[in-house]
């Protein structure tokens, strides 16, 4: 259905287009509706460049009525498309014109510690009237971006896409190539926001569970008793089901290339083209949902990386995540790019479009998430023990390195488990006294959602200083050690623990399951040629991701960054991380200088990333190689949750 | 201040205070060998200089919880409840202040000076002192107590005093909200005030003394401004209703109220 834009606009429409007249965009009313293009932001320039200057000034930007006076790289928000070859030697002189020191960090991108971007860990920033040169060999390629990591700049817009392109022709070029950047517009400064969020955590959460809300809660949960026992046990542990993101709609414009929803960025296509889409969330809060109503997109790239493509109908991006789409439209029709934010309080839009000033339907929002005990890493429903090979992380044909072990083994109870019809695990060959830890070859993760409380593993249990053998492997894995601070304390800065922390890697993420559409989970991510270092890891780290929300404290292991000291590795040391998600939210983990091997269940084809999402109450595992000494940042890609403290120092040395 | 033990006071309630929030902050100290645990020899940043992080900062905000005009037939009274703090996550100056002025005189003037620790999930420890200052004799007080959020999501407030009259005191207050709408608030608030000694210049009673309630019915269309209309009871009880000249008993009333509750 072709759907011409031709209703009038509506006064705050109006006004916010003759506010951005004044700004950046340079749109107005006029070139909307007189069908002249928009601005052609999400272009990728036509050549690379090996060398950039970049200068960093305050520019009056003004995005859906909302004006700020905001840090920007070359008076653009976001900043210019940087495209680069793979390869080449990269020089990027960036001068600091703002009278605040500046930085930029190269997300995704695997450089030398000194031109990682972050002040106090790898320079010491950039000070205002200065002009710092980035300069690294580009050993990599695929869809990145850049951001400040001062201040809270990057809230204010300083951020841009950095596209590489590879050494050798790349097998997934298209006939149109566009970026597409996610983020989110507000006058609101970043102090203010945290300031407001200190005094009441709640402040931008205008869905709550109200009194107005009961009957259609009622309803859904099958009546007033279930509904009510839900609130008070909701309200029993302070925390609220609707807790979805900390910031919303209500102060933020969610936007697509810098532009707003109700102006709305255009991609031009001609039918039977192939168009590649490079989302890249650029939001300091928020998560989306992206889906193009009347297209199957092929997922061919996550994190910069090629994966093996995925046919989906819709995809969640957390913060600092890119995903690299293929679609191909065989209609001369419009198409809406449309990513609604994770709490539903808004979305962003474009259009792909075989000419200017067409519109798609905009679809409706879904539904709005609700928490679950699964969140809070109670998930005691959906135990099928009798198919253990199912379970995500449960195979052990293909896993000869030492897995992640379970967290809460003691007391487990496993006389409903077949062990015997599991290969490479040799019951017999466990002795007493020893600790579950050591069990090679076996992938506990997908064990979550055992009733632990009734679990006896006595007779079974193994010790940590002696090491197991695994029947199938003629060589005895190497020794793994674990740092394994258990249950996180219940502190000021702590709210809960996840009693029972299951694999989250099939789940799409809260409010996409059961959609009836196809959506992305990480289980689904391979990728296409293995990470270089297939050594099993010789030490597991275990970090629990906590918090308190009502004091809006955040932090890893029950402390925040100011109070912890840095995760010490050795230089080219073989590393798990183990996270486990304590809170009720989601948190976009990214490590700085290092690919982030996911383990889920690809082995040596495990996908890599630089941001992983950890779902709420959930349990993950990834590998990485200490190849590149130096202090590297390691934190939540959530601006406020890494400024409020989760965020850590990784010492390589 | 013309009352010569109040720098007394003030040292007790704040020694009383750190003694206890030592012995929490120990058992918080008593954490596990992590990968990540604080090290001296370990340092997490370059030398002089720290990723710039808000985890260490310090906050000040202030919210008047009563702002209100009551009124009935008999007497109409100006009330406030309100308090400011300013510090960061775990210490905090506290500052609270509640009055009430009737026929142009102040009465029930209670002020508290405390030095805020946090010592779990939802609660923080306080002492200082407190003052009984208005129209009538001035009180000081050692003051000691915690303050947070019990389960449920009922905002508590307990205090214990000594000293003002010779005597002990306790108030404690408690208020809950109920979202009748997201932004559409009902809440019920309750204070009481017990003392072991009275103090009939002052009005106060032994045993409980004095109750404060009220139902406050609240418009949020500005999270830090919402109007409010209240009913609210005032009265005092047992022993105080029976001083002759006591304001407070010849003021007990049920009142309709409206007024601000505000914060910054
Ligand atoms: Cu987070």
């Amino acid at each position: 259905m072709k759907h011409s834009l031709k209703t009038p606009p509506t006064r705050r429409s109006f006004l916010a287009s003759v506010g951005a007249a004044t700004g950046l965009l340079g749109l107005s009313p006029r070139n909307i509706f007189a069908q002249t293009p928009p601005v052609q932001t999400g272009q990728i320039p036509t050549g690379t460049q090996s060398d950039w200057h970049l200068n960093v000034t305050r520019q009056s930007i003004t995005i859906d009525g909302k004006t700020l006076n905001a840090p920007t790289v070359n008076s653009t928000v976001p900043g210019p498309v940087l495209r680069m070859k793979e390869g080449e030697n990269i020089s990027i002189s960036v001068t600091n014109h703002l009278t605040e020191e500046t930085s930029i960090h190269w997300h995704g991108l695997r450089v030398p510690a000194h031109m990682d971007g972050v002040p106090g860990l790898s320079f010491h920033g950039i000070a205002p009237g200065e002009t710092f040169t980035y300069r690294f060999p580009l050993k990599q390629s695929g869809t990145y971006w850049y951001h400040s990591h001062s201040n809270m700049q990057e809230a204010q817009g300083l951020v841009g896409a950095l596209i590489i392109d590879p050494a050798t022709p790349d097998p997934l070029s298209c006939e149109r190539d566009y970026v597409v950047v996610l983020g989110e517009w507000t006058d609101v400064s970043p102090a203010e926001i945290v300031s407001n969020l200190k005094m009441q955590d709640d402040y931008y959460n205008f869905r709550q569970r109200t009194t107005a809300s009961l009957p259609a809660q009622s309803q859904h949960d099958g009546g007033a008793i279930p509904a009510l026992k839900s609130r008070l046990m909701w309200s029993g542990m302070n925390m609220s089901a609707t807790d979805i993101s900390d910031v919303s709609g209500v102060i933020y414009t969610y936007t697509l290339n810098g532009i707003a929803p109700h102006t709305g960025w255009e991609g031009i296509f001609q039918a039977g083209e192939r168009i590649r889409l490079r989302f890249i969330n650029s939001a300091t809060m928020t998560l989306f949902d992206v889906r193009i109503p009347g297209l199957e997109m092929m997922v061919v790239a996550a994190d910069g990386n090629p994966v093996e493509p995925v046919p989906v109908d819709e995809f969640r991006i957390g913060v600092a995540e890119t995903y690299d789409i293929i679609v191909q439209p065989h209609e001369n029709r419009a198409y809406t790019l449309f990513a609604q934010s994770e709490d539903r309080t808004g979305y962003a839009l474009g259009t792909l479009t075989p000419h200017t000033g067409i519109r798609a339907p905009i679809p409706a929002m879904d539904s709005r998430p609700v928490r679950t005990m699964a969140d809070m890493g109670m998930d005691m429903d959906g135990m099928d023990m009798s198919d253990m090979a199912s379970m995500p992380g449960m195979d052990m044909t293909t896993h000869h390195t030492p897995m992640p072990p379970h967290h809460h083994m003691a007391g487990m109870k496993m006389d409903k488990m077949d062990m015997s019809s599991m290969p490479g695990m040799d019951m017999k060959s466990m002795h007493h006294g020893h600790h579950m830890h050591m069990m090679p070859g076996m992938h506990m993760d997908g064990m979550g959602n055992m009733p632990m409380h009734s679990m006896d593993m006595g007779h079974m249990s193994m010790s940590s200083d002696s090491k197991m053998q695994n029947a199938k492997s003629d060589t005895p894995p190497p020794r793994l050690e674990i740092d394994d601070p258990g249950p996180p304390p219940i502190n000021v800065e702590n709210q809960n623990i996840a009693a029972h922390p299951i694999d989250r890697l099939n789940d799409p993420g809260d409010g996409l399951a059961q959609n009836g559409r196809r959506v992305l989970t990480y289980k689904h991510l391979r990728a296409l040629t293995p990470a270089p270092d297939q050594r099993p890891a010789s030490r597991e780290i275990i970090l629990h991701l906590t918090g308190n929300m009502q004091r809006y404290i955040w932090g890893f292991n029950g402390r925040k960054f100011s109070e912890s000291g840095p995760i010490r590795l050795q230089r080219n040391e073989r590393i798990r991380f183990t996270l486990i998600n304590d809170t009720m939210m989601e948190h976009p983990i990214h490590l700085h200088g290092f690919w982030s091997e996911l383990e889920n269940g690809q082995g040596a084809f495990n996908p890599r990333k630089h941001t992983i999402i950890s779902q709420p109450g959930s349990k993950l595992s990834f590998l990485m190689t200490a190849d590149e000494p130096g202090l590297w940042a390691f934190h939540c890609h959530l601006l406020y949750h890494m400024d409020l403290g989760m965020f850590r120092t990784v010492s390589v040395a | 201040m013309t009352n010569p033990t109040l720098p007394i006071m003030l040292a007790l309630g704040l020694l009383g205070a750190f003694t206890l929030t030592q012995t929490a902050h120990a058992q918080i100290i008593t954490v596990h060998q992590a990968a990540d645990a604080p090290n001296a020899s370990s340092p997490t940043s370059m030398p002089g200089m720290s990723p710039v992080m808000m985890d260490q900062s310090t906050w000040l905000h202030g919210i008047f919880n009563q702002l209100e005009g009551r009124y009935s037939p008999q007497a109409t009274d100006f009330r406030w409840d309100g308090e400011m703090w300013f510090g960061s996550d775990y210490d905090r100056l506290w500052i609270r202040s509640e009055g009430t002025v009737a026929n142009g005189r102040m009465d029930d003037g209670q002020h508290d000076i405390l030095y805020s620790h946090a010592i779990s999930t939802y609660w923080n420890l306080q002492g200082g002192t407190r003052l009984d200052l208005d129209s009538g004799p001035t009180r000081a007080w050692a003051a000691f107590g915690v303050q947070g959020l019990a389960l449920y999501q009922f905002e508590l407030s307990a205090m214990g005093y000594v000293g003002g009259n010779g005597g002990a005191a306790t108030r404690i207050e408690g208020t809950y909200d109920f979202l009748l709408t997201n932004r559409l608030i009902l809440q019920p608030n309750v204070e009481l005030n017990a003392y072991t000694r009275a103090d009939p210049s002052r009005g106060v009673g032994s045993g409980l003394s004095e109750i404060d309630t009220g139902l406050r019915l609240r418009y949020e269309h500005w999270r830090k401004l919402a109007p409010y209309v209240a009913v609210t009871y005032n009265t005092a009880l047992g022993q105080a209703r029976h001083f002759p000249d006591n304001r407070e008993a010849n003021r007990t009333a049920l009142r309709f109220a409206f007024g601000l509750r505000s914060w910054f």
